[in-house]
């Protein structure tokens, strides 16, 4: 297989300034991985400063309620709130190891931009972070931490002012800086070596999650179910599970109002507007028109609102190891209410997808072991849920 | 022999350096496009890099990006795009014309598809600006086959060992990237870009020419007195247009003016 490529999913699509960057910065990740002293570094901060390992938690009412044995893994328990900071503390210290004194971000949820905020400030590295105006607006809190951090925050106003157009801002600039800056991209998309090099920093969860399962009595889960933005948290958990056949995995995506009414964010849903493309420096599934302008897309998620999904998940679904199906807003708002209100655990409105699924499919999972990645905590949904619910908080 | 390639070597011979003006095609509109392009011409631009409007085009500057927004909302696509090149064809047998795409409009139709279709309306090279040496492989084939130029960029930061491959896919001529960053006008050309052309041309035959930032005559005659052989020049042309925004009869005027002044600023010391 081509170097950077998943099956034929994958590459490295960009101008010529960022490739030198790019080369310099594969080389840096190859070294770092094989290095123990590095690994051993990470793993310190892992431990002692995000809280690792997370736990497993059995949710009781809600497995009564479905009809499958429920369980999650705690990714909303890392510190800073969410799995992103396995990502973001990774490249950070990759990024003072090749010598690197700034780092750029971009960020839909603002869970990314936090992370990297709090993993510059712990490293004494200086962040810029990219946002698209509708995210700064729907994930006010986050704004405010990375601020509280140290971190700029720079409004991107240009398209659908989203994720999508953050990158894009993202790569612009690193063109500019690219000698002295590392983009600290936050999902497992981008060109190559960002795929790889993400699933590797969050392949942690996948590692723990199987160990957990193992030394538990009823051994490994039968399905594995995680939200798909990018699909960094699961590309993250899917890891420790793909050479176990036994185990299904299942990516959701985000399916917006409906497949049918075009404001969604699952490319592999939609099987007209959702086809193999190149954007963000990689070749995968993109919704898009017949020419191959990118469309805008939608979701209650901001974390999921992007219209490309990394290679390696196209690969996995190519090859029949993944299966990805979709939640829509209505049901991850429902999924959101009742993980609040049954196991008293306010999850992301990302991760209340992989739930709402579960939710959807409880007849095909009876009396299955289902493990759920519960990649963040809803903290800062909580303002965007109640307007979404019609009530006032603030 | 190609269109650039006679181009440049008349140019050789006549000591002098090409002017390559940069549009996006169908800014603001179809028609208002085709006279501006019309009048380039008439200006004297000595070849013509026409963008293919993109809904994420990371490598410009806001400029451009507006430019393509304009274009798009009127209603712009490939195909009208490539319609409007062959009006551009039938007006001017000779000029040169380049296209300056983003890879996905390319992989979309194919990349056979979409280089039968170029050819067919008269284009004589195309650049992806988001496909380096590594992924050149489909689309270089593509345009050998249908006898189309491939255009690839050198920057700032492309060390020797790239720079060899590079030589070795680049035909038509290498567009020499001037600034590290997106498009857009810059006041001043760096030490830097000048030094890059003086190693590159010790190097190639290949016409280099150099764009990203230049906007003025002065800025271009820097870069070919370096031993460039033109240079492009985009945003700063666009936003001189956006002057006369809503008026497609003053927009053609100031085109062709500011090309004939880019040109006047690089005729041969008397």
């Amino acid at each position: 297989m081509k170097k950077g490529y998943f099956s034929d999913f994958g590459g490295v699509f960009v101008p010529e300034t960022l490739m030198p960057a790019l080369v310099e910065l594969e080389a840096a990740f190859e070294s770092a991985r094989k290095d123990d002293a590095f690994l051993a570094g990470l793993e310190s901060e892992f431990k002692s400063f995000v809280g690792r390992p997370t736990p497993i938690t059995f949710a009781p009412r809600l497995s009564e309620e479905l009809g499958c044995e429920l369980y999650f893994k705690r990714e909303d328990l890392c510190h800073s709130g969410a799995h992103k900071i396995n990502n973001a503390l990774g490249q950070a210290l990759l990024a003072k190891k090749m010598g690197k004194k700034r780092v750029i971000a971009e960020t839909g949820a603002g869970q990314h931009g936090v992370a990297v905020a709090t993993a510059a400030a712990r490293l004494g590295l200086e962040a810029e972070i990219f946002m698209g105006e509708v995210d700064m607006e729907r994930q006010k809190p986050n704004v405010f931490r990375m601020k509280l951090h140290g971190a700029k925050v720079t409004p991107v106003s240009s398209g659908s002012k989203t994720l999508k157009d953050a990158v894009n801002e993202c790569l612009r600039e690193w063109t500019s800086s690219v000698r002295t800056t590392h983009y600290l991209l936050g999902s497992a998309l981008g060109p190559h070596p960002y795929p790889e090099m993400v699933a590797f920093f969050q392949s942690v969860i996948g590692r723990e999650a199987r160990k957990q399962f193992a030394e538990s009595p009823g051994g490994l889960p039968d399905v594995v179910v995680a939200c798909v933005g990018g699909g960094s948290n699961s590309i993250g958990i899917f890891k420790g599970f793909l050479d176990e056949a036994s185990v299904r995995l299942v990516g959701v995506e985000a399916g917006g109002r409906g497949i049918e009414s075009g404001l969604h964010a699952a490319r592999f849903s939609d099987a007209k507007k959702g086809r193999v493309g190149v954007l963000h420096g990689t070749k995968s599934f993109v919704l898009q028109d017949t020419d191959g302008q990118i469309a805008e897309t939608h979701s209650v998620s901001a974390g999921l609102d992007y219209p490309a999904v990394g290679p390696e998940h196209a690969a996995l679904r190519e090859s029949g190891r993944a299966r990805y199906d979709y939640a829509t807003d209505t049901e991850a708002l429902a999924a959101f209410k009742l993980l609040s209100e049954k196991e008293g655990i306010l999850p992301a409105l990302e991760s209340s997808h992989a739930l709402a699924w579960v939710v959807k499919h409880a007849s095909e999972l009876a009396d299955k072991r289902v493990l759920v990645n519960l990649s963040g905590r809803g903290d800062k949904d909580v303002f965007h849920v109640a307007n979404e619910l019609g009530e006032r908080i603030d | 022999m190609t269109r650039f390639a006679s181009m440049f070597e008349r140019l050789r011979g006549e000591k002098k350096k090409a002017i390559i003006p940069f549009f996006v095609l169908g800014d603001p509109d179809e028609e208002t496009s085709f006279e501006v392009l019309k009048a380039a011409i008439d200006g004297g631009a000595d070849a013509l890099e026409l963008g293919l409007a993109f809904s994420d085009p990371i490598a410009d500057g806001p400029t451009v990006q507006a430019a393509d927004v304009r274009a798009l909302a009127s209603g712009m696509n490939t195909g009208k795009a490539l319609a409007l090149v062959k009006r551009v064809r039938a007006y001017s047998p000779k000029t040169p014309i380049g296209l300056l795409v983003y890879y996905n409009l390319v992989f979309q139709p194919g990349v056979d598809a979409f280089c039968a279709a170029a050819k067919e309306a008269g284009v004589d090279a195309v650049l992806a600006a988001d496909v380096p040496v590594e992924e050149i492989t489909p689309l270089k084939e593509a345009c050998v086959k249908h006898g189309l130029d491939t255009v690839m960029l050198a920057a700032l930061t492309t060390p020797e060992e790239r720079l060899e491959r590079i030589l070795k896919v680049a035909s038509g001529y290498l567009y020499v990237v001037s600034v590290l960053g997106v498009t857009g006008a810059r006041k001043d050309v760096q030490d830097e870009t000048l030094e890059l052309i003086v190693r590159l041309r010790k190097r190639t035959q290949l016409p280099l020419v150099v764009g990203f930032g230049i906007s003025t005559p002065q800025q271009a005659r820097r870069v070919c007195d370096a031993g460039a052989d033109g240079a492009i020049v985009g945003s700063a042309l666009i936003k001189a247009l956006q002057e006369h925004a809503g008026d497609a009869e003053a927009r053609a005027a100031e085109a062709k003016r500011f090309v004939a002044g880019l040109k006047n600023g690089l005729r041969p010391a008397e």
